[in-house]
């Protein structure tokens, strides 16, 4: 089933209070697919993200994870659902009194009965992938901007999600680290299988991994275009997305 | 057969669903055979002996996968040792012979994990300790000195219109250490009046000299009381923000901007958050030594057979001004001992949300500490001056 829907939004609208940030989003992320979430800055990209892992429940429309509607059930069926959702966060957001390693073992004491040992081992295993091993007994502060990422992506993975959401994965990286980043969520994605929804505006990056993607606009607070990074590069008309994809400069200089 | 490898007794029905493995072809070229369900969540994933392949150097080792069931990082763990195994041993992994995901994610992994950092704990002696708090202790009394300093230079220069203290932050730090905290400061010396009051009625009525309970409360929050617990009391709830706002500041790497642009720290931040103290302290204490005596005067006078005029008139004829300016001079410095420390503490916090509890905790504990301690040397000054 190549094309079976993992997340699914219908005619959301959100708003912090009376201040709507986006309407009329509707989308579909395919399993397995790397799907962008675009736009210039101040757009409501994070805020989208924010709805989808559960932080922000919109004023407006559905939103289904799987075949189960997230926001319809109650909080305990929420916590469950977002079980199944992996985020890595801007800064990293690690938990500053805990190790590192400490920082990735909290939701597998939490959550599993796994003895001391095993949950170490996992651990290891999961800073094995993103080549942080070294780190394991270090604190969030005497770590690197990019470790600290790069140990937040190995927090998200520890429960083994099958959907990872990043918010701006490379921002503040060396180009470098932040094309090994994108191979290692590569990498990730085809070895466990994972659906990854990102949010960023690294072209090179985006035109690089995603496969599938939605564009926001801040004027009309409307998504104004679906579609790969690339296919957009190359096909998408609409002004703003040429301007976006291309570097250029916005026309009507008013963005 | 010297050069087989030994295979584990062999079980494997295709419902078994336990993860097992086990070796199997020539020592040159061994094959591991993978089945069952490996989930990492379930808890039974094997480990790979340290000593499961035999030297062999150009030995190459291959997969069997096909009886494999379900698999998640659990297996890649396991293939993990197996690598750093077979590393060991000399042994080459046939990568392609394993499914495309495990192969992926197998190759993320190194051969060789670097060693983790470890804190260096190096073991001090205890007189080691004593020697290091010592001097830590006193180089904290000189830095609190110097930024005490610096500031009273930032107060002279913004008082001659050299320096630049923003009116604005002054106001705003003085309404929230006077006006806002009036209603706290009314109640805690209410009750402190109230309870002096309280007590002293009880003894001084078996002597029939009720009326000196107007003496005691007046003399006691004139003297100590007022001044001690309205300072208590702003180490706590000023101390403490002033030192969880500059920690916080800290973290967001707003000195270090402030630094950058040449805005002393000693002008910009600790000067207002501590004269806005010096200048309310003294109106608390005027406050609380009112409120304090108002409390006692209730309980008096419902206690006591005394009239509202007589325990006036005991109260005013109980102390001379000397004893005023005494309570004042120590609600000065005690408003200033709090900003300074407070401050210093901010700035000397880490970077993290728990460096920031730390801060905020370490300023109260230390205001408190030092309100008290800085009381008791008064009490020594007072008595050798005999006022």
């Amino acid at each position: 089933m190549p094309d079976q829907t993992v997340l699914s939004l219908r005619d959301v609208t959100l708003s912090f209070g009376p201040k709507v940030i986006q309407k009329n989003i509707s989308l579909d992320v395919r399993k397995g697919s790397i799907f962008a979430v675009m736009g210039g800055s101040g757009c409501g990209k994070s805020t989208l993200l924010k709805s989808m892992i559960g932080l922000l429940r919109p004023s407006a429309g559905e939103y289904h994870v799987g075949d189960e509607n997230y926001w319809a059930g109650s909080e305990a069926h929420r916590t469950d659902l977002n079980h199944r959702f992996g985020v890595l966060f801007q800064s990293g957001a690690l938990w500053s009194s805990m190790t590192v390693g400490e920082n990735i073992a909290l939701p597998l004491q939490m959550f599993t009965d796994l003895k001391p040992d095993v949950i170490r081992r996992l651990v290891e295993l999961k800073l094995g992938f993103v080549g942080m091993l070294q780190a394991i007994d270090l604190y969030p502060s005497e770590i690197s901007g990019g470790m600290r990422k790069r140990a937040g992506l190995a927090r998200a993975l520890a429960l083994d999600p099958d959907i990872l959401f990043f918010d701006e994965p490379s921002a503040g990286l060396d180009p470098i680290t932040s094309a090994r980043l994108d191979d290692l969520i590569l990498n990730l994605r085809d070895g466990l299988g994972a659906t990854i929804v990102i949010v960023s505006h690294e072209l090179p990056s985006l035109f690089h991994i995603a496969d599938d993607g939605i564009f926001l606009d801040a004027r009309t607070k409307t998504p104004i275009a679906h579609g790969s990074p690339r296919s957009l590069r190359d096909n998408c008309t609409d002004p703003q997305v040429h301007a976006f994809m291309h570097r250029e400069r916005d026309e009507e200089g008013n963005t | 057969m010297t050069d087989q490898i030994e295979t584990e007794p062999q079980a494997a029905q295709p419902a078994d669903r336990t993860p097992r493995w086990y070796l199997q072809g020539e020592q040159t070229a061994p094959v591991m055979v993978l089945s069952g369900i490996w989930k990492a969540r379930a808890g039974n994933i094997p480990v790979f002996p340290k000593d499961g392949l035999k030297k062999a150097p150009g030995a190459h080792l291959s997969f069997q996968t096909s009886d494999l069931q379900v698999w998640d990082t659990g297996l890649v763990a396991f293939l993990w040792d197996l690598k750093r195994v077979a590393h060991d041993a000399g042994v080459s992994l046939d990568m392609r012979t394993l499914p495309g995901p495990m192969r992926q994610l197998l190759e993320l992994l190194p051969e060789v994990p670097d060693e983790p950092v470890h804190h260096k704990t190096a073991r001090t002696s205890f007189l080691e300790t004593v020697g290091n708090h010592a001097v830590a202790s006193m180089t904290e009394v000189g830095v609190v000195s110097e930024l005490g300093a610096l500031t009273a230079k930032g107060a002279v220069l913004t008082l001659l219109g050299r320096s630049r203290m923003r009116m604005v932050d002054l106001l705003a730090n003085t309404a929230d250490a006077g006006p806002y905290a009036l209603l706290i400061v009314g109640i805690v010396n209410f009750l402190i009046g109230a309870i002096l009051a309280f007590v002293g009625a009880v003894e001084l009525q078996k002597f029939a000299a009720g009326i000196y309970v107007a003496s005691l409360v007046g003399i006691a929050m004139v003297r100590e009381m007022a001044a001690v617990m309205t300072a208590i009391i702003m180490a706590g709830r000023t101390g403490g923000a002033y030192a969880a706002r500059i920690s916080t500041m800290q973290g967001n790497e707003e000195i270090d901007a402030l630094n950058v642009f040449g805005i002393p720290t000693s002008t910009y931040l600790i000067l207002p958050a501590v004269l806005s103290l010096i200048i309310t302290m003294p109106f608390l204490y005027l406050y609380g030594c009112l409120i304090g005596m108002l409390g006692g005067f209730v309980v008096a006078i419902s206690m006591l057979d005394i009239t509202a005029a007589g325990y006036f008139h005991q109260t005013i004829t109980a102390f001379h001004i000397g004893q005023f300016i005494f309570g004042f001079t120590k609600s000065l410095v005690f408003g200033a001992f709090i900003g300074l420390t407070s401050c210093r503490i901010g700035l000397k916090a880490g970077r993290s949300a728990a460096d920031v509890g730390i801060a905020a905790t370490r300023a109260v504990v230390v205001g408190i500490v030092g309100v008290i301690a800085i009381d008791a040397i008064f009490a020594v000054i007072a008595d050798v001056l005999g006022i």
